[in-house]
């Protein structure tokens, strides 16, 4: 699929990933500018909906960045969103969607690099997946 | 729909080069300005300067904004500065957003797609703030009065700083007498102070001081309430003997037949079970321990009883539960050392002649059991040969723990350099793996232990040590050299890891502070807020938090108290609005969202109700409510909906 380029929609937890996200920035650390980031309180409040919702908007990808486990700013939201995750990887997979498509991962406020390799990776991913939608489909 | 009549203004920062290098910041306010219900939108070289500001205000005013998009820095940086701009012009702070377009925009991307990326992080903000309300932060009283829980040095001093600015404090420590682990130390260093003389004179102060009231023998039951509002349930034990009456005579200690291991010696001699622990006890009185006495339920013996000149001990006492209300509450519960059972390659547990670093203080203490003559335990002969272990449990991740324990370095060198001065003739030897000795003159004293004192420091790990006769046998290998090491020791030492206290991580989850995962309290930022726990109006004092050394809980004690004073000196305190909420006409009352709380914030009756005080606005709530019942102000679904779409809009972005 050359010259796909993913569209990506990241919601990232106020407290750790867009944290994590700042600092890439600080640090200056280039990574493929495909994902919209969407910041929130915390992972926990990302709805398994709002997912699928971006899916069904044009995303070829959802990326969701918590606090490690453990790390939590409101103790165990991380842990609910992981279950969340799980299942509606699940529930994508039933419905032909490759689960890789929608990844959970915990970047704390110190991790800028760890921040822009996940970007990277997932970015890779998705170009390899390719489109989730056809040309001229939904968005 | 409000947003209808939305006027929103799009302001983007040029940041200098920082933005605008990189970023074409005119396509990103000409686009900006396509976008429907944006009615103003500009970009300008420092928003966040006066200039810039007044720029912002202006067009608020001008131009009747509802709604304020600030496309720049992360909103960490500026998100307040141009709210309370806003404010100023008289825009409700909560409809003001902020783009991040230089942090995760500018300074990692270039060319085209950086410019595309900012226009799109622009409109998904201006999708957010068109849903967004107007929010007032939620007002609450303060309780002027402050828990402190534990009675070591730093809960001593988070306790009179409190309550030397005039408020209230509660002191609750779990053993009979306040003093902590400091009240056992022969000497501090490195300025080799008396431990007792100089931690004495703060436990009178606070014995004395009328605005701190001790509740010894006790311990906190329960907690529920927050920052401000705590309701604390304290469990205090009886002490059958009445402190107002007892005249310290100690009547009652000589004729008790019960001897158990005594615990402030750390079991090298034996008390009573009607005892004080040391005699500067705080609250100066008897306790009687009444897990070790003969009886009182049906009495069994009642000898001190009848000694009692001064009628000070009530057989008749019980435990009571103390129900008191506070605004702010100090963690200070200290350390333990890692227990001894652990150690079974240093023989300790099994060896009589392995003691810990707290025993050899107390064998060094003049008021120990030995009187400061350092005798072994064994056989009570004066050891010749002595040796220490440092990093005893600590730094070793495969087997136990795997951080730094801090203070064993300091007090080894102490142990030893007064083991040479009590016994001048005798050999020390530090197995030690590196010194660290980073403090105001501690590096100076470790010196002068291996200089002045001739203490051997052999740099390497013991593997092993047993008993062989009545010599304690230590093998170890020398890692400057390579060789093995064997030393026929009559004492060995281990300074073992400072672990939390026992009960730590109980009390945590009472108060709903996390611990990390060695067990310490866990502070709401390593760096810039090393002094509070994530819980408002809780914090942190001691070693609780992690390894620490007399002056540093003591700094860190005070620091606490500084912020506790400043809570409690508020007149009202703000909760951020920006939290869960109830549209009770959707609510089924199924109760799935009380237990996704951490916070305990949501109560359940008919339908769900949210505490907004107590609701700390992680949303986790929101997104398990199977009937949508359950929202974010100002995250609400619709809104992260519009939000995803704007995001992925496919019209073009003019780049």
């Amino acid at each position: 699929m050359s010259g796909f380029e993913p569209r990506v929609v990241a919601f990232l937890c106020r407290w750790c990933a867009a944290a994590g996200a700042d600092l890439a920035g600080t640090n200056r650390l280039q990574y493929p500018p495909h994902a919209i980031p969407i910041r929130v309180n915390c992972s926990g409040r990302v709805e398994p909906q709002w997912v699928v919702e971006a899916l069904k908007a044009g995303a070829d990808g959802v990326l969701i960045g918590g606090c490690h486990p453990g790390d939590c700013h409101y103790v165990v939201g991380n842990y609910k969103t992981r279950r969340r995750v799980y299942l509606l990887r699940k529930v994508l997979e039933e419905m032909g969607i490759e689960p890789e498509r929608v990844r959970l991962e915990w970047v704390s406020a110190t991790e800028g690099g760890r921040f822009a390799q996940v970007m990277a990776e997932f970015v890779a991913e998705l170009k390899r997946l390719g489109p989730l939608h056809e040309p001229g489909g939904p968005g | 729909m409000p947003e209808t009549r939305a006027r929103i203004g799009v302001f983007v920062c040029h940041c200098g080069k920082n933005i605008a290098g990189t970023v074409d910041v005119a396509k990103v306010a000409e686009q900006a300005a396509r976008i429907p219900g944006v009615v103003y939108a500009t970009h300008y070289e420092y928003m966040c300067s006066d200039p810039g500001q007044a720029l912002l205000k202006r067009a608020i005013r001008e131009h009747r904004l509802t709604g304020v998009v600030v496309a720049a820095c992360s909103p960490t940086m500026h998100e307040d500065t141009f709210r309370k701009a806003a404010e100023e012009a008289g825009l409700n702070p909560y409809l003001v957003e902020i783009a991040n377009i230089r942090e995760q925009v500018s300074w990692v991307h270039s060319g085209p797609a950086a410019t595309e990326k900012a226009v799109r992080v622009t409109r998904t903000m201006v999708a957010k703030v068109q849903g967004n309300r107007a929010l007032r932060p939620a007002e609450l009283g303060v309780v002027r009065r402050a828990l402190v829980v534990g009675g070591g040095i730093a809960g001593i001093q988070a306790a009179l700083d409190i309550a030397n600015a005039g408020f209230d404090v509660i002191l609750v420590e779990r053993s009979p007498s306040i003093g902590g682990h400091m009240a056992q130390l022969s000497e501090t260093f490195p300025t080799l102070d008396c431990s007792q003389c100089i931690l004495t004179p703060k436990m009178v102060e606070v014995a004395r001081h009328p605005r701190i009231r001790i509740l010894a023998y006790s311990e906190v039951e329960e907690v529920s309430g927050f920052v401000g509002n705590y309701r604390v349930r304290i469990r205090k034990k009886p002490t059958f003997v009445d402190p107002s009456k007892c005249n310290l005579c100690g009547e009652c200690a000589r004729v008790c037949p019960v001897r158990v291991p005594n615990e402030f010696d750390r079991g090298l001699s034996t008390r009573t079970a009607i005892y004080i622990p040391f005699p500067q006890a705080i609250p100066s009185t008897y306790t009687l321990d009444v897990q070790n006495c003969l009886g009182i339920l049906p009495l069994r013996c009642g000898k001190c009883a009848e000694v009692c000149e001064a009628k000070a001990i009530d057989f008749d006492m019980h435990e009571e539960i103390l129900e008191e209300e506070v605004g702010a509450i100090v963690l200070a519960t200290g350390y333990e050392l890692y227990p001894k059972e652990a150690m079974a390659e240093y023989g300790y547990g099994t060896v009589p002649d392995v003691i810990d670093g707290l025993e050899f203080e107390r064998l060094l203490s003049a008021s120990g059991p030995t009187r400061g003559e350092i005798r072994r335990p064994s056989d009570g002969k004066v050891p010749k040969e002595v040796v220490f272990i440092q990093c005893s449990g600590s730094r070793d991740p495969e087997h136990h723990k795997p951080y730094c324990s801090k203070i064993c370095c300091m007090y080894t060198a102490k142990h030893a350099l007064l083991y040479r001065h009590a016994v001048p003739d005798g050999q020390a030897y530090v197995f030690y793996i590196d010194i660290r000795a980073g403090g105001k003159d501690y590096e100076e004293f470790v010196n002068r232990a291996m200089q002045e004192e001739r203490i051997l420091y052999i740099r390497g790990k013991v593997a092993k040590v047993f008993r062989e006769g009545d010599k304690v046998v230590v093998w170890g290998v020398d890692t400057l050299t390579g060789k093995r090491v064997e030393v026929r020791a009559d004492l060995v030492v281990l300074a073992q890891a400072v672990v939390p206290s026992p009960g730590t991580a109980e009390l945590a989850r009472k108060l709903r502070v996390a611990c990390g995962s060695e067990g310490f309290l866990r502070e709401a930022h390593p760096k810039l807020r090393p002094l509070e726990a994530l819980t408002a109006g809780v914090f942190l004092a001691g070693a609780a938090q992690g390894p620490k050394d007399i002056p540093e809980s003591v700094a860190q004690a005070s620091g606490a108290a500084a912020k506790v004073i400043a809570l409690l000196s508020a007149p009202k305190l703000a909760h951020a609005p920006e939290v869960a909420e109830v549209n009770e006409e959707l609510c089924s009352g199924c109760g799935i969202c009380a237990p996704q709380c951490p916070y305990g914030a949501i109560s359940v009756d008919e339908v769900a109700h949210v505490n907004e005080i107590l609701c700390e606005g992680c949303g986790t709530c929101v997104a398990a409510c199977p009937s949508g019942a359950m929202t974010f102000r100002n995250v609400e679904d619709e809104q992260v909906l519009r939000m995803v779409r704007a995001a992925l809009e496919v019209a073009d972005v003019g780049v």
